[in-house]
């Protein structure tokens, strides 16, 4: 186990903290959140092109350049500390890690070079209306028609959804749950954005009426794969939120040297003193966990599902709490739409619901280590 | 705080008068017009200014008579909360003959210009510059943060007259109206993405002396009082006073019954947890032992505020005037916000992602975690209040303090890097 990181992925982190800082400054961050797509076509062709970061984590016979989780981890922070609006997430971490961790060569093939390059934007779709996180909670059908499967009924706050070219969906089958893929333009599939509390992170509903869709994997392997890709995708949340988390305490570091009240800068006093310590805390105990997480997923430990949990629950929540606190360190101007602030405290808010919020990760922990 | 007949009998009043005098066919206008001459739209006002003298503790049992009603609460700008208060307190009888009618009646707005940008909590180090010429004031500067300003006819305006002697001394409060071409109102949005506050310009804009409310330099202690008051603050759910918010010529029936949506600042809904309660229902939560737990943590928050509201107000009644502890309720508030938030999101789960009135609870949850962050800033943070708890309930020894009795003028004030000190 190494959580010292290479020259090489200081190098990534680097280059992705220029890039962020270029392409996502707080302007852009802004005109995208406003405008439905929620991305920039042409920097996400930049991201593939000039940096190759769809295809990081793929394996090189699957048209990737065959880095492990621990560089997506690095990438996924950077982005999170800048709030790049990109279907990474949707593409790189959950199409990807679902189509990696199923049994069938033949879709992998087919299905993860395009995600690779750029030119495929992926999706994983697999909560409902009733709002679970659980593979108890999906009901959608698949049924064999003529031609092949067919797919019937709603899956909701499916991320980039809007804008996925290849949909991957969990449905239920006689034989479980199995997955599935759709085209994004498949007919029979109506997509509907929906207005999101964090606008930098785009969420759709999409209703399926008779679409037809490809198995991917076996009948019934389904459960596995979602499993192994929920664990992974917590873990690769955990690593955008501390990028998040990190930023944030910069925000109020730096804020708290310059701001004066009382004749004093106000990082003086210790209420505030006391504040940015405890961020710091908390930022690092989050750092920590990330990383052994990620060290995790990229060793295929038996330990994965209990940090994967451990992670998302803690990161989560110290997250929130530093992007609360960064508002409260600002004052009035922190609570003003002008300011940055509250685009962090509603990604913040946001992340600690998606993929199941803190109380639903500890209980999985305390299950998974036996409590 | 046990024996209530007294608060029971002053309710049993207000509601026998409201149950023969509300009627929803009213304009908001008349409405207010008759709540002013009765006295029970501000019954802690002495009577012979639009109240009945009654103590504190009875306006609770008072707003719960309107709410068992359903009438529409009395106006409800900062100008009636704060500066109807303020001007009872320190303003000459001509002051008060002058503005207490038209606030009473709610014919006017009024807002609060004490913050700048480089003064919030650090108030008494405002920079907004009022100098005598003639009969009168000329004054210069920016404040910010300015709730309601965008239909306001007047302002509570704190502004320093000199700057030669220490901050806290040479400060004036002043009445100042907003209708003049020296008073240039500009749109703030809160994190919302709502028009709550603004920045407001003052180029050469004119006050006259027979504004001055309390001393010339005595401001300070004007604005103290105003301060205090904020920290007590409640209103019932109202129209928006003065021409500006064109409210008045409203049906007050419609307005009671919420069918006229109105725009306020903070989390709109008097109690927290009942909403979260029906998103709960909603969801299928209620029998979650989690969701259980923490819901009754949150109703726990609220009763214990209520409470806190009751004991305070009978103290007040024992004779003791409210003060510090004001401090204690207003975190406690803060406490309350962010509990609501948080219990309120995780109810909403995964809809807690999205926005708008298309997810359970219509929003509504989404709003009070929103406004939370409002709650522990606006009205002094709450850093400010467990320094004022500190210092002045328990005593404990103050901080060094380094600004008090240097000459303003040799103070740094603000924000280092981004404002060049250009200090008046
Ligand atoms: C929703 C809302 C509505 C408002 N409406 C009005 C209005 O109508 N009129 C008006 O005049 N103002 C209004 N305000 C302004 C409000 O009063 C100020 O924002 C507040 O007093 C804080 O000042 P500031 O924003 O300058 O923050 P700062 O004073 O710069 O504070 C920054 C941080 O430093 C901390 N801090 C400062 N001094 C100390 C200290 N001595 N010890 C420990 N910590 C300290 C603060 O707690 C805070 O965390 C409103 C604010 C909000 C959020």
């Amino acid at each position: 186990m190494e959580l010292v990181f290479t020259e090489e992925q200081e190098e990534l982190r680097r280059t992705l903290r220029d890039f962020c800082a270029d392409k996502a400054p707080s302007s852009e961050v802004r005109r995208l959140m406003e405008a439905t797509e929620g991305y920039d076509p042409a920097v996400w062709s930049q991201m593939a092109d000039q940096l190759g970061l769809q295809s990081l984590a793929i394996p090189e016979q699957y048209g990737g350049a065959g880095f492990g989780f621990v560089e997506l981890a690095i990438v996924l922070e950077e982005m999170g500390a800048a709030l790049l609006p990109s279907p990474y997430f949707a593409s790189a971490v959950l199409a990807a890690t679902a189509l990696l961790t199923c049994s069938d060569e033949a879709a992998k093939k087919d299905l993860l070079p395009g995600i690779a390059a750029g030119t495929t934007i992926g999706t994983l779709a697999f909560t409902e209306e009733n709002g679970r996180w659980d593979a108890d909670g999906i009901g959608l059908a698949a049924r064999r028609g003529d031609g092949g499967w067919v797919l019937d009924g709603t899956k909701m706050f499916v991320l980039d959804g809007h804008v996925a070219d290849l949909v991957l969906v969990v449905a239920r089958t006689a034989a479980g749950l199995s997955l599935f893929a759709v085209e994004g333009g498949a007919a029979g599939l109506t997509r509907t954005p929906l207005p999101t509390l964090d606008q930098t992170r785009k969420l759709a509903r999409l209703d399926f009426a008779g679409v037809p869709a490809r198995l991917v994997g076996a009948d019934g392997e389904g459960g596995a794969i979602l499993a192994g890709t929920l664990d992974r995708a917590a873990v690769a949340l955990a690593a955008e939120q501390l990028g998040g988390a990190q930023r944030v305490l910069d925000m109020s570091v730096e804020y708290a040297k310059v701001r004066y009240q009382f004749g004093r800068p106000i990082g003086s006093f210790q209420a505030i003193k006391h504040k940015c310590a405890d961020m710091l805390v908390e930022v690092e105990s989050a750092r920590s966990a990330v990383y052994y997480a990620a060290w995790a997923v990229a060793e295929d430990s038996s330990e994965l599902p209990v940090v994967a949990s451990l992670a998302k629950a803690y990161c989560s929540d110290a997250y929130f709490h530093a992007a609360a606190e960064n508002i409260q360190i600002h004052g009035g101007i922190g609570f003003t739409w002008e300011h940055d602030a509250h685009l962090y405290f509603k990604r913040a808010k946001s992340s600690q619901l998606f993929l199941g919020d803190s109380s639903y990760h500890r209980e999985q922990l305390a299950q998974r280590v036996g409590i | 705080m046990v024996e209530t007949p007294e608060r029971d009998q002053i309710g049993a009043q207000a509601l026998a008068w409201l149950e023969q005098n509300w009627d929803p066919e009213f304009t908001v206008r008349e409405w207010w017009a008759r709540l002013a001459e009765s006295g029970w739209g501000f019954p802690t006002w002495p009577r012979e200014w639009f109240g009945r003298g009654l103590p504190a503790e009875s306006a609770a049992a008072v707003r719960e008579a309107f709410t068992k009603v359903g009438a529409l609460g009395p106006p409800a700008s900062l100008g009636q909360l704060l500066g109807g208060p303020t001007l009872l307190t320190h303003a000459s009888d001509e002051q008060r003959a002058r503005f207490l009618p038209a606030l009473a009646r709610g014919e006017e707005f009024w807002c609060q210009f004490f913050s700048e940008p480089s003064s919030g909590s650090d108030l008494a180090s405002l920079r907004t510059r009022a100098v005598r010429r003639d009969d009168g004031w000329v004054v210069n500067g920016q404040k910010v943060w300015t709730s309601g300003a965008q239909f306001a006819d007047r302002g509570m305006l704190a502004a320093r007259t000199d700057p030669d002697v220490p901050k806290h001394r040479g400060i004036t409060y002043f009445i100042i109206d907003l209708d003049q071409p020296g008073v240039e109102v500009r749109p703030l949005h809160q994190m919302s993405g709502a028009h709550g506050f603004n920045e407001v310009f003052f180029t050469d804009a004119w006050v006259a002396d027979d504004r001055i409310v309390g001393e010339l330099g005595g401001g300070w202690a004007v604005a103290t009082t105003t301060l205090m008051f904020e920290r007590f603050m409640t209103s019932l759910p109202s129209a928006s006073p003065g021409r500006h918010s064109a409210h008045l010529d409203l049906r007050a029936g419609d307005v009671a019954d919420g069918k006229v949506k109105l725009e306020r600042e903070g989390s709109p809904y008097a109690s927290a947890s009942k909403v979260i309660l029906d998103v709960a229902s909603r969801l299928g939560k209620t029998a979650d032992p989690v969701t259980r737990g923490r819901l009754a943590a949150l109703l726990l928050l609220e009763r214990t505020n209520a409470y806190s509201g009751m004991r305070q107000a009978d103290a007040v009644r024992a004779g003791r005037r409210p003060g510090a502890e004001g401090s204690a309720r207003k975190i406690t508030r803060s406490n309350l916000a962010r509990t609501a938030r948080d219990v309120g999101m995780d109810t909403l789960g995964a809809y807690g992602m999205l926005a708008g009135e298309d997810t359970p609870g219509g929003g509504a949850v989404q709003d009070i975690a929103l406004s939370s962050p409002g709650a522990s800033i606006a009205g002094g943070t709450d850093e400010i209040q467990r320094n004022i708890i500190g210092e002045r309930v328990l005593g404990l020894p103050k901080e060094p303090r380094i600004d008090r009795d240097v000459p303003f003028r040799d103070l740094t004030v603000g924000t280092a890097e981004t404002e060049k000190p250009d200090k008046p």
